[in-house]
């Protein structure tokens, strides 16, 4: 009976190989789980076809098509969508006792974090990338360069990992997946009050201030000045630069405020 | 250090709820040690303190000689632990479920593929080690939850109610399990509902009630106190309740009348003989009875014989057993 005698006292894993193997298992469950993808992407292609050819038509956004300015917004929305997801999946770990099995193992409370988020964000990648290419089939085209795209893309990933650390939070708080599909219900003021369907400059006056200002605004004008160039600035207040600046402060202080939560929230005894 | 596990004056509330209220527990090495008790009682809260999920209130706990409020990284270093629910993966097969807990405990890849097929042959899972856990029955989730706990070759396996829920089958796979691995030398703290599976596994028995210790020894001695047996006579007719408990008042134990399922039961200490002199008793009376049956005592029965108390459940209409007046 070697295996249940010999060892005294374990080490436990390190920071890096713990965060891997959580990070894996997350991975394994979402692409063990066809289901989940399959209708994740059908949804999503349902709402982008039903904004483009039902809503767009009716939706006057000057000086560019429709499909150019929605697929920006519509993409980096998706983040949010994919987190309510990451949600449910950490509250169901900790209302399955996964967690507790976690946190009595010797290795550092922020791996198990570390591992989850960065697991999410890669997912949320795939995500991003089917979405697009569905963008890309209902009429989506780019009209700035290669790396302005890339760059555009690669800011959606950094948002979604930024996000994800509040999902993670909420998924905390929650404690069983319905709660936690309860809480995330946040997203749709954060999606739809935002510049992401149509421009900020339509809504009731008394709503412009949250719409312009929230961090959804600012992300998705990054995204659409990034592939639209000049045709999309002429349009807005600032120029790219400003966009991607605020955006990016955006997804430092989302990591600030949330991060230090959830990782307190995930060791509380 | 011969405790492996030690509480002193353990106390733990949440909000006005006491889960602890100066809980002394002592659990020697190289036994198994079975805490007792009720739904509420505070067993959960007491296995989450010692697994460093929980932090006490007040008191002291050592687990292995560290202390769970100051070196929680040391204690996590020697337990294992297996929750009420299987926290294992769906979505991965049994053997990889093990290696990941095995490279977490520190392992090295060779070293965790190696001790998850041990634990996976120890367990008899060896066959399904390749399938998803979802395809697993709920016995071998919880086999592969023990097993997951194992792999670490934890010093102190900590299991709460490992059997609850199961079917009588499973549950005697997993004892077989449990046994296999206290033999092969692994201390052990068990929390469980039933008086039967303490029996069966433990060498020391600790019964609490809200959050207090209030009785503890070896199986046969809390047995001699509590009575060994139970004789239950279910009586045809409501009326012949009182007649029935007369027959068997002297057998042993104070009788208890069941009003609402027409039985009365008394504690024995020899089994068969009383139940023959029960018989005769009824017999002698010309009681009409459905049934009479000899069984163990249940864990309400001897709570109720070692406090003279029912258990005090949180369910009123769980209270069904009154001593007869």
């Amino acid at each position: 009976m070697t295996a249940t005698t010999t060892v005294a006292t374990r080490p436990g894993a390190g920071l890096a190989p713990s965060a891997v193997a959580v990070a894996l298992r997350t991975i394994r469950k979402f692409v063990r789980t066809p289901q989940l993808i399959v209708v994740g992407t059908i949804q999503g292609a349902l709402f982008l076809l039903i904004f483009r050819y039902v809503f767009g038509g009716s939706i006057g956004v000057g000086g560019l098509p429709y499909v150019d300015f929605l697929v920006p917004g519509f993409v980096t929305t998706t983040i949010l969508f994919a987190g309510t997801g990451a949600a449910a999946g950490v509250a169901e770990d900790v209302e399955h006792g996964f967690f507790d099995r976690l946190r009595s193992l010797p290795i550092p409370r922020l791996s198990v974090m570390a591992g989850r988020s960065l697991a999410d964000t890669a997912l949320l990648g795939f995500t991003l990338a089917v979405t697009t290419a569905i963008g890309f089939a209902v009429g989506f085209r780019v009209h700035t360069d290669l790396a302005a795209s890339l760059a555009a893309f690669g800011l959606c990933v950094v948002y979604g990992f930024a996000f994800e650390w509040m999902f993670i939070t909420m998924g905390l708080v929650a404690r069983n997946a319905q709660a936690a599909q309860g809480l995330s219900m946040i997203v749709f003021p954060l999606t739809f009050v935002s510049s992401a369907y149509v421009p900020v400059a339509t809504m009731p006056s008394w709503m412009r201030p949250f719409a312009e200002n929230q961090p959804i605004t600012v992300m998705v004008d990054a995204v659409r000045c990034l592939t639209q160039g000049s045709r999309v600035e002429a349009l807005l207040p600032h120029h790219t630069a400003y966009y991607v600046g605020m955006s990016l402060l955006w997804t430092v202080a989302l990591i600030a405020a949330f991060a230090p939560v959830a990782i307190a929230r995930f060791s509380h005894r | 250090m011969e405790h492996i596990v030690e509480a002193r004056g353990l106390t733990k509330s949440y909000g006005t709820v006491r889960a602890l209220a100066g809980l002394d527990l002592v659990a020697r090495r190289g036994r198994v040690a079975a805490v007792l008790g009720p739904n509420g009682a505070g067993k959960t809260t007491f296995v989450r303190a010692v697994a460093t999920l929980v932090q006490p209130d007040g008191g002291s706990l050592r687990v292995a000689g560290f202390d769970v409020v100051r070196q929680p990284a040391h204690v996590r270093r020697v337990i294992g632990l297996a929750g009420q629910s299987a926290a294992v993966e769906d979505a991965m097969t049994g053997r990889e479920n093990l290696e990941m807990v095995g490279r977490l405990f520190g392992l090295d890849r060779a070293a965790a593929r190696a001790a998850t097929t041990a634990v996976l042959d120890q367990l008899q899972l060896g066959a399904d080690a390749d399938r998803l856990v979802r395809t697993y029955s709920g016995g071998m989730r919880r086999r592969l939850d023990l097993g997951a706990s194992l792999v670490g070759s934890p010093r102190l396996l900590l299991l709460d109610e490992p059997t609850t829920g199961l079917d009588p089958r499973s549950r005697i796979e997993l004892w077989d399990a449990i046994r296999a691995m206290v033999a092969g030398g692994t201390d052990v703290l068990l929390t469980t509902q039933y008086l039967e599976e303490a029996d069966q596994l433990a060498a020391d028995i600790v019964i609490i009630d809200q959050g207090r210790v209030i009785a503890e020894g070896t199986p046969s001695e809390l047995k001699s106190r509590a009575g060994r047996d139970v004789i239950e006579v279910h009586a045809r007719d409501r009326a012949a309740l009182p007649l029935v408990a007369e027959a068997l008042r002297g057998l042993g134990g104070e009788p208890r009348v069941e009003i609402a399922t027409r039985r009365v039961a008394i504690t024995v200490d020899t089994g068969t003989d009383r139940l023959m002199d029960a018989v005769r008793a009824l017999d002698s009376r010309g009681i009409d009875i459905e049934d009479i049956a000899l069984r163990r005592p249940t864990l309400d029965e001897v709570f109720l014989t070692l406090t003279g108390k029912p258990i005090d459940t949180a369910e009123p209409q769980d209270r069904r057993r009154h001593p007869a007046a």
